[in-house]
């Protein structure tokens, strides 16, 4: 019997969470999902650890960064690298990911440099990568709106005929990515449908780090979420968030059955929001500071240096290059940053339409006039000095 | 023989038909339109003739009809998508207005979203609760989306087709109302009007009558009427709520002096009250009269049986013509 299951376990919250990282590094055999990780070298795995420690050094610069006023806001993704790692290498090239505005880890796996997400939360663009390049759609601020566009991506690639060819190059998934808070929305009930009726090559993945701002995931559900997509005929899994190799097995699986035609597949990983919700929030105010101590002790990064260190595949040199690699990261960020221009602001009508547009061209020029006069008005001064 | 009489249904599903064969990435999405060939019976044959791939039943949720269209743009694709009734574009408000019209500003420039949302509008047909709205005023407001309303039986294709063509994404006001009047559709012959064209339908002297979709006919038969006292009116043919054909506008009033506004959409933060606007500023010292607007009340659309009260009709554009012509 696969960990992807079509039936929920009574009572329900006897839901099975599949791990294979425990807290403490120990390694569980696991007959469906060790063929999966079978490839894995060592340089793998140290790769997988670099990748964590990496991207939790940006996500604190960042951070430090709102609070010298570089951006205007940062959404913190502290506790989740190990279920964003993990599924960002359960991908192939070809396929497409839809995020939410919190997968730092996710756009790391995908290429997208730190420094353009941090762009964005400065308030420089909306989106600095081309998702076309990148295969990575924009990072999405409307919750739930992105399962949608998830789904027809894939619908798309079933009408290029490039799902079930088995060919390793053709095939392609969609990985739609969502929160738990945004498991209550609409879209994504409606993602669901139409990805199980047209049985469309794309999987769906909640981080449920626990946390929807200040309500906690059982106002969102009664019920374990990776039960949620059952009710459609879309087998689900709940798989331990902390554990980047359960995290990476399962969404291999999860993408090469999408890929392979068998249809949508929906992901539970559980983790924990370790950071407020954004640097606007204030985490003190609705959870107990035992439960995030609590969750400290089963953080994804630690665990799999513990692992790693128990099998000799890391020693504390590797560590401390790591954290120095990290650091350097950090500084870059934090000069680029601070040495960012602002853009000039009448690029702010560019790009409205693909095609000309007669109000947005007669707005524009309006504006540039406007400003013109202030141009005149200081060579006039030149002049008079 | 490329000019044929047909209805607005009919010369939408022609457009239609020729983009799908014109462009294999044209697709069509929506309730009911396969098999039943929309309520409207607007795509009728069309899953016969290209296959369940391209005209696509889906699942009774707007907001994902919506929602996959756009992921299909991003695959590359020219989605056409049915909304069945003007009511029922609400569920998918939250992605037409967030997502459709700003992924191509989101990305920089560098996803198009050529999206055409089909929705029949408008009042006049008897019907229950949310079939009559029109909810034009709302898209227009909306920075990245253009809105166009045919009249015509010539316009419905054509407009179909340049809706079609557009890198943009287009919200295709249809006249439910007026689907079934006949005109003569040249299909083979391009016309010079662009789709964000205004178009004279009448010309005229003494003041301008200024409508879209269903309000056009009634338009010009204010315009013929007043014609029998020896008024010339001219009628305005809008066709493009966003963008807005301003220069049109403004000749016909440089000419006329005086401008009647007539829509079903509700008066207040209507249409009409932007034209109005833009009208006093490009045309203050031509003005003869006050910008006047017919159109719905500041109240919900009305059960039918009071819908005619609710409506513009002859009396009222032509008592509204009567006040402009007399200040």
């Amino acid at each position: 019997m696969s960990v992807f299951r079509t039936t929920i376990p009574a009572p329900p919250q006897d839901e099975p969470m599949v791990q294979l990282l425990a807290p403490d590094g120990t390694r569980t055999p696991h007959d469906e999902l060790d063929p999966v990780l079978a490839h894995l070298t060592g340089e793998d795995l140290r790769g997988f650890y670099r990748d964590m420690v990496m991207i939790r050094a940006a996500d604190l610069e960042a951070t430090a960064l709102q609070r010298q006023g570089q951006l205007g806001l940062w959404a913190s993704a502290l506790g989740q690298e190990g279920a964003q790692i993990g599924i960002g290498h359960a991908s192939r090239p070809q396929d497409y990911f839809v995020p939410t505005y919190r997968e730092h880890g996710v756009a790391w796996a995908r290429g997208i440099e730190p420094m353009t997400l941090l762009e964005m939360f400065r308030g420089i663009s909306h989106c600095g990568w081309d998702p076309h390049e990148l295969r990575t759609h924009p990072y999405m601020i409307v919750l739930g709106a992105q399962t949608p566009h998830a789904v027809g991506y894939a619908m798309g690639i079933q009408r290029d005929g490039a799902v079930g060819t088995g060919d390793v190059e053709t095939d392609t998934a969609v990985l739609a990515l969502f929160g738990d808070g945004t498991s209550s929305e609409g879209e994504v009930s409606e993602s669901f449908t139409f990805a199980a009726s047209f049985q469309a090559p794309v999987v769906f993945y909640t981080q449920n780090n626990q946390w929807a701002i200040s309500v906690p995931t059982s106002v969102q559900s009664r019920v374990p979420l990776a039960q949620r997509s059952r009710g459609w005929g879309i087998p689900s899994v709940r798989v331990d968030g902390n554990d980047v190799l359960a995290c990476l097995a399962v969404g291999r699986i999860a993408l090469d059955a999408a890929r392979a035609g068998e249809g949508p597949r929906f992901i539970e990983a559980l983790t924990y929001r370790m950071a407020a919700h954004t640097t606007s929030d204030d985490p003190t105010r609705y959870r107990p500071r035992a439960e995030e101590e609590e969750w400290a002790a089963k953080d994804p990064i630690a665990r799999l240096r513990l692992h790693l260190a128990q099998s000799d595949e890391i020693d504390e040199a590797f560590t401390t290059a790591c954290d120095e690699e990290g650091h350097e990261l950090a500084m870059r960020l934090h000069h680029h940053i601070h040495a960012m221009p602002d853009p000039d602001p009448r690029e702010l009508f560019e790009h409205v339409y693909a095609e000309p547009h007669p109000l947005v061209a007669e707005e524009r020029a309006a504006y540039d006039d406007y400003l013109a006069q202030f141009e005149d008005e200081a060579q006039d001064q030149e002049g008079v000095r | 023989m490329s000019t044929m009489q047909l209805p607005i249904a009919r010369a939408i599903t022609q457009g239609l038909r020729d983009a799908l064969r014109a462009d294999d990435h044209v697709l069509l999405m929506g309730e009911d339109i396969g098999v039943l060939g929309g309520v409207f019976r607007v795509t009728d044959g069309l899953q016969a003739e290209f296959g369940a791939q391209r005209v696509v039943d889906t699942p009774l949720a707007e907001a994902a009809i919506v929602g996959t269209a756009v992921g299909l743009c991003f695959r590359g694709y020219r989605p056409v998508v049915e909304i069945q009734f003007d009511g029922f574009v609400f569920p998918a408000f939250n992605q037409i207005t967030t997502q459709v019209a700003k992924m191509h500003y989101r990305t920089g420039g560098r996803v198009n979203m050529p999206l055409v949302i089909r929705i029949p509008h408008g009042g006049g047909i008897g019907a229950v609760e949310h079939h009559s709205e029109s909810p034009e005023a709302l898209f227009a407001h909306t920075a990245g989306l253009r809105v166009v309303a045919p009249s015509t039986a010539q316009d419905a294709y054509w407009m179909t087709r340049q809706a079609i063509e557009s890198e943009d994404p287009i919200i295709m006001l249809e006249p439910k109302r007026r689907y079934w009047m006949k005109g003569d559709v040249d299909t083979e012959r391009r016309p010079e009007l662009g789709l964000h064209d205004a178009a004279i339908a009448r010309e005229g002297t003494d003041a301008t009558l200024l409508a879209w979709g269903p309000s056009v006919p009634l338009a010009l038969e204010a315009a013929a009427t007043a014609a029998e006292d020896g008024t010339e009116l001219e009628v305005i043919d809008l066709r493009s709520i966003s963008p807005l054909d301003i220069d049109t506008i403004t000749a016909s009033v440089q000419r006329t002096g005086r401008l009647v506004i007539v829509h079903e959409a509700p008066v207040f933060g209507g249409i009409g009250g932007e034209i109005a606007a833009r009208v006093t500023e490009s045309c203050f010292y031509s003005l003869e009269a006050p910008v006047l607007r017919v159109g719905g009340f500041h109240t919900p659309y009305p059960p039918a049986r009071m819908e005619e009260a609710y409506l513009p009709d002859l009396d009222r554009v032509l008592d509204a013509v009567d006040r402009v012509l007399d200040a």
